[in-house]
């Protein structure tokens, strides 16, 4: 095996590779993970660059694949995508929206090969669910999860929490029970990109929590066997951090729709990167030698607190896009950490939420929403600093 | 739902099959079998892997049983499986038909 630099442990082959196919998406949602700046990534990798990308992948070990975005639906060589990585012998995994799909696209997926879709939701009722997603999507997703059902595959349904829909989990998990769903996975919003920007607008009470823990808790027990109900406690509301996508650069690789080779899907914004492109270089350099995917693999990179901390083998110093969107210093501590001198701000932002939650001076504070017309803005206003 | 038989026991007559949202593979980098489902993969040991290949929706769970004891007849292997198949069908990598 190559090792690159002073990384002098075997590197393990990826498992996960996460193809970003586009981040064009018809749903506007304020908690996405796209960078803020995609109006300046248009350019979309060709069915020939994708196809390639998964053989090197795949050959090197991966297993996983997913098809994400934006959404992927908008993409027409979907299906030619989808084939080619089932006859490599990925399990696929498509992660959409459902918007772009009728029955019959379900049906040539299957066709295709495609192992599992997992649906998005916003929300349990139509109205909150397109306030949302700044469209009218959920009968059309309601429609698409029967479809999917209906054509045998196993349904992951996915609903992003946040402070707007967190009280109305059961009702999310009555939902998943009448549309029969295999796997739910209640996913705490990340703050990256969009949702870094709408922090405010997003961040639950711990009220909420508490409320959505026993309520999941309840159906947990109650669905045994049947369902399978994922919940995982943000972390703005612990004391440790997590170990952030189980190690930069041990298990997933993500690919933007440019062409980007990215440790995970958020680190595009992190300072100091190379960012190399599969179309320069192949997989196997990326993984094994490029600068990037060496940079805080492992553990010689750390500072204190990391570097003589106990547990560091435990969360690997936690995320570092989040230590460097609180703190300004990627090769910090995770703030999330209470050994971390940064985490007080942590707890003043949840203690302020808790505080300001349900009165006008937070919650009518303007929302950005995800579209091409605000990351022009956002672009344009952050020009003059960058000259 | 993951599994419609949920109820249902582990008895000699009853043949397991893996589950349509699974898949068992041999992984060559890996140098081992897997289960392979949403998002996730479970890495398998050989003995798991040698019952696993016989889950083909033929044998029942006496067939296995007998398959495997003729291949290592010196094992005590009938408590092995059993045990084996039920955190199997627990984990919804198989179903009982």
């Amino acid at each position: 095996m190559k090792t690159a630099g002073s990384n002098t442990n075997k590197v393990n082959p990826p498992l996960w590779l996460l193809c970003e196919l586009t981040y064009a998406c018809p749903l506007q949602c304020p908690y996405c993970s796209n960078p803020v700046e995609m109006a300046n990534f248009k350019k979309e990798l060709s069915t020939e660059d994708w196809i390639r990308v998964m053989r090197e992948a795949r050959k090197m070990g991966a297993t996983q694949l997913g098809f994400s975005g934006g959404e992927p639906l908008t993409r027409p060589d979907l299906e030619e995508l989808i084939a080619e990585a089932r006859q490599l012998g990925f399990y696929t995994n498509l992660i959409t929206s459902g918007l772009g799909m009728d029955e019959k696209r379900v049906a040539a997926f299957k066709k295709a090969g495609l192992d599992h879709i997992q649906v998005s939701f916003q929300a349990s009722s139509a109205d909150l669910n397109d306030l949302i997603a700044g469209t009218d999507a959920f009968e059309h997703k309601l429609e698409m999860a029967r479809a999917v059902k209906k054509h045998g595959y196993p349904m992951v349904l996915c609903f992003v929490l946040h402070r707007q829909n967190e009280p109305y989990v059961r009702e999310i998990l009555d939902l998943a029970v009448t549309l029969d769903a295999d796997y739910v996975e209640l996913a705490t919003t990340q703050y990256y990109g969009w949702a870094f920007h709408n922090k405010d607008y997003l961040i639950p009470t711990r009220e909420q929590l508490a409320n959505a823990e026993t309520v999941t808790k309840e159906f947990q027990e109650k669905l045994k066997g049947k369902m399978k109900i994922f919940y995982v406690i943000p972390d703005y509301f612990e004391d440790r951090p997590k170990k952030c996508m189980d190690g930069w650069g041990a298990i997933f690789l993500t690919i933007t729709p440019d062409g980007l080779a990215l440790p995970c899907h958020a680190a595009r914004q992190l300072p100091g990167l190379e960012l190399p492109s599969v179309q320069d270089h192949s997989i196997d350099w990326i993984w094994n030698d490029s600068p990037d995917f060496n940079k805080f693999r492992g553990l010689d990179w750390m500072k204190d607190p990391c570097k003589t901390c106990p547990e560091k083998e435990k969360d690997l110093g936690g995320c570092r896009c989040q230590a460097f969107m609180l703190t300004g210093d990627a090769t910090n501590a995770d703030p999330i950490c209470s050994k971390s001198p940064h985490h007080q701000s942590v707890v003043d932002t949840v203690e302020d939420i808790g505080r300001l939650a349900g009165t006008p001076e937070l919650e009518e504070k303007p929302v950005l929403f995800r579209n091409m017309k605000n990351s022009k803005e956002i672009i344009k206003n952050k020009a003059p600093e960058s000259v | 739902m993951l599994n419609d038989d949920v109820d249902e026991k582990l008895t000699s007559e009853v043949v397991p099959t893996i589950a349509n949202s699974h898949r068992f593979q041999w992984e060559e980098v890996q140098n081992c079998h897997v289960i392979l489902y949403p998002e996730g993969m479970v890495k398998l040991g050989d003995s798991s892997a040698e019952i696993l290949k016989l889950c083909d929706g033929k044998n029942d769970v006496t067939a296995i049983t007998n398959i495997l004891q003729q291949q290592y007849p010196d094992a005590e292997l009938d408590n092995d499986i059993k045990k084996f198949l039920e955190v199997a069908h627990e984990n919804g990598w198989i179903k009982y038909k």
